[in-house]
């Protein structure tokens, strides 16, 4: 006797299963075993992982490391009044978020790492790298360090991508990465291959 | 019982119970009243989401740009609010009350508690409409703190939550009712499993859901603090594992549209009950899908909670979707239709809504929201989906071409069955979840796939119009925007032809009469309802045809391999696509 979804299945259906669905539920079972090797592995063999160095900031201190960064490495203004800083290859690169702003511009080389620190004055609000598709949460209270190496030279632009309130929309910011054998001449240097998007 | 025998037993007007004529099932008044106040409640929440649905569409459609900054934000935190919470949990209400009173055949626990619960929601609801649309609460539907909101619009999601709390009381203290008064012999039937096991998953949720708007509550008038990233894990343990709930709702009114429409049977109650276990012990974890970018957490706890250790409930969410179709393809040939592989699909009921909506829901579920949702949820390829336009593009296709879709089948049954109306405007219905799961599959594709390009969700231009720098997506992403738009366009007349049908037919469609042949209702209700497979099971045994390696279930087995494939496609395709990026670590 058959039962439907509707009806009460009566006395002991623990009963072995077809051999078809015996199939699948190996070959489902294995699948999700590679699923969850996958991330580890990647850890291991890959070159993009989230993991970073997090601790806690108070946005007050936080702010103060975004002001000394600029007063150490600024090189000037872009033409919507934000710093430029050129930070040296291997420096910490602190980058605040704020309605509804990133701040500062940086300048970075190409294949160089950098620790790039992002956190936020107030809201939480998103790190979208444009064009490539580089996705971080900024939550305010907290500093995100994540190991960076720009792999292509260009000029980048900064999305916010969380809702930070009625101003989201207008938050861009911009990275400019030179490729690696140029060195840092300045707010005006301009990428040799850009990447894409208008400046 | 056969069925002359129980249609010539006149139920009587009055007392508690009702005999329903089609299903010989005794039906508890207080659960037919209570059933028909949620989903009334459901449908206003859908109008006014469904509503918000279009304004935000043709404003992101950049080509129309419809509102303005501030209320594009604004409609967006109604559209969220109304179709994610109130819409799905007055349905999944319902559905509580459904699987347990109605198919226990059993009495509803405390019914007057019931309507506490139920005006409860409403007043919430109201709470929560209220400070929505006077612009007192324009923080979306995550609310992420700092964000702030009204203090009554974390009061009235309270209420609403602390409604559904006692709901979930009522449906497990009915269940034990049906229990000790015998009303059921055996086990519970296993789409009464399926809704036991959304209304645990319930208790979670509420749980997460209390421990995270109450020191909101406090916070917003000024008590204590909320730290932003305990509550975006707070958040997310109520917000993902909410839609833990719809996903088991969604597969228990699969099996339930399954045997209405078909007579699908069940292949194996062990593996089905199971599935629905692991789903109890592993989903809550998937909270994690949404800090997987975040700084507060490390990469042992993301793997291990993103995984649903392991990944057991997308092992349950395979096996069901192994075993719904296997169950309809098993019922369907035990009924003679065995020819070739396929056979029992090219003859099943096509112009059954309630049918056409459990298979595009299925499908549009596994294929697109399933996938897209577990190779997002990967730790490190989230860094290239995270709040990108590819994250609603995959909730959309789980929560709206799955869920919702799942519902609105369930509803074509449900109005003949509970309010005791033929379904108006016959004809639209047949073709409504057509219209509805191509419009969504188009809709959820396209924005999927501007995602791509990192084009953000949540975003009112992205021309950056006065922006500090400039920036232009590529053609292909705009066109892909635009086809979005074209897509979510047919999926809202899908919508509006369901709210159509659904209302008309409750407020003024005409009675289903005592008359159950095929004769006097051919036309005006699903087919399943006059042919009723789910009441002529094959008792003898049916000696069902090997079809070589494919076995017993060949046409089911063929379509998990091809989504199998499908799915392996797409998840190292993503890993190629991450390996371009920057190095990051």
């Amino acid at each position: 006797m058959h039962t439907t979804g509707l009806t009460s299945p009566q006395g002991i259906w623990w009963k072995p299963a077809h051999k078809s669905e015996k199939v699948w539920f190996t070959i489902s079972f294995v699948w999700c075993m590679i699923l969850f090797a996958m991330m580890p592995l990647w850890h291991v063999v890959g070159g993009q992982n989230p993991s970073g160095i997090r601790a806690k900031v108070e946005p007050r201190d936080y702010i103060a490391r975004v002001q000394q960064f600029v007063r150490d490495y600024g090189t000037g203004e872009s033409e919507s009044g934000i710093p430029v800083v050129a930070p040296p290859p291997g420096s910490d690169v602190y980058l605040l978020a704020a309605q509804f702003q990133w701040a500062p511009v940086l300048q970075l080389q190409e294949g160089v790492e950098y620790t790039l620190h992002l956190s936020s004055l107030d809201v939480n609000h998103g790190f979208n790298l444009y064009p490539f598709n580089v996705n971080f949460q900024v939550v305010p209270g907290y500093d995100y360090g994540l190991r960076v190496t720009p792999t292509e030279a260009g000029d980048y632009r900064i999305v916010c991508n969380e809702f930070c309130g009625l101003g989201h929309h207008l938050m861009v910011g911009k990275v400019l990465v030179l490729p690696a054998e140029t060195t840092a001449t300045g707010p005006g240097a301009e990428p040799q291959a850009p990447v894409g998007g208008d400046s | 019982m056969s069925d002359t025998a129980v249609a010539g037993h006149a139920s009587p007007a009055t007392g508690p119970f009702r005999t329903c004529p089609t299903t010989a099932l005794r039906v508890h008044r207080d659960a037919d009243a209570l059933i028909k106040a949620n989903a009334v409640a459901a449908t206003v929440a859908l109008l006014i989401g469904g509503t918000a649905a279009l304004l935000v569409l043709l404003t992101r459609w950049q080509a129309v740009h419809l509102l303005s900054d501030v209320m594009f934000y604004r409609w967006l935190t109604i559209h969220g609010m109304n179709m994610l919470i109130f819409f799905i949990l007055f349905f999944e209400m319902g559905v509580l009350y459904f699987t347990s009173a109605v198919l226990l055949n059993s009495r509803v626990a405390a019914p007057k508690m019931g309507w506490v619960a139920f005006a409860l929601m409403v007043l919430g609801a109201g709470l929560v409409e209220w400070a929505m649309f006077t612009g007192r609460a324009d923080v979306l539907v995550s609310s992420y703190v700092p964000l702030r909101a009204h203090p009554l619009f974390y009061l009235g999601v309270i209420l609403f939550a602390v409604g559904a709390m006692i709901v979930t009381a009522i449906f497990f203290a009915t269940l034990v009712i049906a229990k000790r008064e015998r009303t059921y012999t055996g086990s519970v039937p296993l789409v009464t499993f399926g809704g036991l096991t959304a209304a645990i998953i319930a208790v979670i949720t509420l749980g997460h859901g209390a421990a995270v708007y109450i020191p909101t509550f406090l916070w917003s008038l000024g008590l204590m603090d909320v730290d932003p990233q305990v509550y975006r894990l707070l958040w997310w343990g109520m917000g993902h594992a909410s839609q833990q709930i719809n996903v088991a709702a969604m597969v228990a009114i699969w099996y339930l549209l399954g045997a209405l429409t078909v007579g699908a049977v069940v292949v194996n109650e062990k593996i089905s009950r199971t599935a629905f276990v692991l789903y109890i012990f592993f989903i809550s974890m998937a909270a994690a899908h949404h800090l997987l970018v975040d700084p507060g957490f490390g990469p042992s706890w993301k793997v291990v909670n993103t995984s649903y250790f392991m990944y057991m409930a997308v092992l349950a969410s395979m096996l069901h979707g192994f075993t719904v179709p296997a169950g309809v393809e098993m019922g369907m040939r035990l009924r003679g239709f065995t020819q070739g592989i396929f056979g029992w699909l090219r003859r099943a009921p096509w112009d059954d809504p309630g049918f056409s909506a459990m298979v595009f829901s299925i499908v549009v579920f596994g294929f697109v929201g399933g996938i897209t949702g577990v190779t997002f949820g990967t730790e490190q390829i989230n860094i290239v989906a995270h709040n990108t336009l590819r994250i609603p593009g995959h909730f959309h296709s789980t929560v709206v071409s799955g869920t919702a879709m799942a519902f609105m089948g369930a509803t074509y049954y449900l109005i003949p069955l509970i309010f005791r109306k033929r379904i108006a405007f016959y004809p639209l219905a047949r073709w409504q979840p057509y219209v509805f799961a191509i419009g969504m599959l188009i809709f959820s594709l396209c924005m999927t796939f501007a995602g791509t390009f990192g084009v953000p969700r949540r975003h009112y231009d992205i021309s950056f119009t006065g922006a500090a720098f400039q920036l232009q997506y590529s053609p292909a992403a705009n066109l892909m925007i635009a086809l979005m738009a074209i897509g979510g366009l047919i999926a809202i007349t899908g919508g509006a032809m369901y709210i159509l049908v659904t209302v008309w037919s409750v407020f003024f469609g005409k009675p289903l009469g005592d008359e159950l042949s095929e004769a006097a209702l051919a036309g005006t209700v699903p087919p399943g309802l006059y042919n009723r497979p789910f009441r002529e099971l094959p008792t003898e045994p049916v000696e069902l045809e090997e079809h070589g390696r494919l076995g017993l279930m060949p046409g089911t087995m063929l379509l998990v391999l091809i989504f199998i494939m499908a799915f392996v496609v797409y998840y190292f395709a993503n890993w190629k696509l991450l390996s371009a990026m920057w190095q990051i670590g």
